[in-house]
């Protein structure tokens, strides 16, 4: 059986699409068999970061009416052979997603995947409910910003009530926190919310810091998951939330900004 | 506020009304045996407001003719005041007949939901006969109007996260927080041993004697029985302390704890 991951936050441009395609390729990196499933109906962007836009011929949609086979419309990733992406449609709306049709495509990835990750649309509407449903994890994504904490908050009391899990009364969603676009030099000026002031708020488990990085901009222009830059901070952020969310026991890093030549020459100074 | 009055204003409040759960859709079935019951006490089902409650209908797959039924009701001396537990369809059924769509209890919990509405289905005809239709929660309660039974005491572990809704039929106790935007309310005292960010509203059935307790105070709005201030309202020197509030004189008293 394999895990469900769900990637959400509720609140738009926060980087779900950025960090879907970095876990999942990271996922598969390590030997994983991945599917990543773009939730966002009408609005499709995860083949775009995937740089497999010009190889989508069926989607999602598709393979819920019957209209292709899963093996038709899931797409295989040119850097990893253990990802594949299964593309939203562009034509249609969230209205087109049921119920049904999603529980029966994640039941039939189950049986040769080992993840899949949901890529949730922002909103709490259908689209986003149906992504967190069937949900086991779920990646919660914030900024350090006052109203995408809000609405996380408003997303993880979805998460607690509106799951399969929580119909069910299984043991609930195990939800963690993804800080996107920390800049912890801002945080420093008091500029941005830190760490603790969003752990107060939402008191999550976190994963990992995903610092602000020109490379996340230029990797998805490119379609290559920023994962795949492994000199980037961010590529490395996310490569250390893969190894965490797998049980390693790493350090969390990007907290206190970047280590610039000057300071590690005079030594830091908080 | 002596020389301005004021045309209208808004006030939180609730009131009481009576549940009917149906088991069946067979108007006959139905018909009989509400007039067996309102026989039983036709006091107090006289001009009663009711709120039809559907989850147990449709968990049998019954179809039912809404229409129908309202006329049924109201027929026999209901005033018929809302629906809740409908499915889509029901709900837009109850629109075209301008019966309001309750979900309070359907947003927050689903176990704790399940809890208190059983509790208020059953217990409440039986134990309050005497109190009339709509009890006005302005009204200085009698202690013993307030029934012993419903005082059922609910605990929430996790935390309450922003738009979800707790309702406690009798005390409620949250061990974690309560997050801006979420609403928690009971109809007796409210204890967070956590920060409370949200709204509380205790004593909402009208019992001036509810009170409200939490280890951080930074609430949006705080209300017992229908009187409230807002965030903006409340002193700084208070804030983020450990405080109980009560009502004296209808005024609410924000009181420090050590």
């Amino acid at each position: 059986m394999a895990r469900i991951i769900v990637v959400t936050s509720g609140k738009g441009g926060v980087g779900k699409t950025t960090t879907s395609a970095a876990i999942a390729m990271g996922l598969a990196k390590r030997g994983h068999k991945t599917a990543v499933i773009d939730f966002d109906v009408g609005l499709r962007n995860l083949d775009l970061i995937l740089g497999c836009e010009r190889r989508v011929v069926y989607d999602f949609i598709n393979v819920i009416n019957g209209e292709a086979s899963l093996n038709q419309a899931l797409i295989r990733d040119k850097n990893c052979n253990l990802l594949y992406i299964l593309p939203a449609s562009q034509t249609r709306d969230k209205d087109a997603l049921t119920h049904e049709g999603v529980g029966k495509v994640l039941d039939e990835l189950s049986k040769d995947f080992g993840y899949i990750v949901c890529d949730s649309p922002a909103g709490i509407e259908k689209g986003a409910n149906l992504a967190l449903y069937f949900a086991d994890d779920a990646f919660v994504v914030t900024n350090p910003e006052i109203s995408s904490v809000r609405d996380s908050d408003r997303m993880l009391g979805i998460l607690s009530s509106k799951s399969r899990r929580a119909e069910r009364n299984e043991e609930p969603i195990k939800e963690y926190l993804l800080l996107t676009r920390y800049d912890a030099d801002r945080v420093k000026l008091g500029e941005m919310l830190s760490l603790e002031d969003v752990q107060e708020i939402l008191s999550l488990e976190l994963l990992g810091i995903i610092p602000e990085s020109k490379s996340v901009l230029s990797a998805s222009n490119a379609g290559i998951p920023v994962i795949l830059d492994e000199k980037s901070e961010a590529g490395q952020a996310y490569a250390d939330v893969v190894a965490r969310y797998l049980g390693e026991k790493l350090p969390h890093r990007f907290i206190d900004g970047k280590q610039g030549f000057l300071r590690r020459l005079f030594g830091g100074r908080k | 506020m002596a020389n301005t009055s004021p045309t209208l204003e808004f006030k939180s409040s609730t009131f009481f009304a009576p549940i009917l759960i149906l088991y069946t859709n067979d108007m006959i079935a139905i018909e009989q045996t509400l007039y067996e019951k309102i026989n039983l006490a036709p006091d107090f089902f006289k001009d009663s407001p009711l709120m039809i409650d559907l989850r147990e209908l449709n968990k049998l797959n019954l179809d039912l003719d809404f229409a129908q039924l309202a006329q049924l009701l109201r027929r026999v001396g209901f005033f018929p005041v809302g629906i809740r537990g409908g499915n889509e369809q029901q709900n837009k059924q109850a629109r075209v007949l301008s019966l309001p769509i309750d979900t309070v209890r359907e947003l927050g919990n689903p176990i704790i939901i399940g809890e208190t509405q059983k509790q208020e289905s059953t217990q409440q005809p039986l134990t309050q006969p005497e109190v009339a239709a709509i009890k006005e929660p302005k009204e200085p309660v009698q202690p013993a109007a307030i029934p012993p039974v419903s005082a059922t005491t609910i605990l929430v572990t996790q935390p309450i996260r922003s738009g979800q809704r707790i309702y406690a039929s009798g005390d409620l106790i949250i061990l974690s927080q309560v997050s801006a935007g979420a609403e928690i309310m009971a109809e007796g005292n409210i204890h967070v041993y956590n920060t409370l960010r949200g709204r509380a509203l205790a004593g909402v059935h009208g019992n001036t004697a509810a009170r409200i307790f939490c280890f951080d105070l930074q609430a949006e709005l705080i209300s017992i029985a229908g009187d409230y201030k807002t965030s903006e309202d409340l002193n700084k020197q208070t804030y983020n302390s450990p405080v109980q509030i009560y009502l004296q004189n209808h005024a609410l008293i924000i009181k420090e704890i050590a």
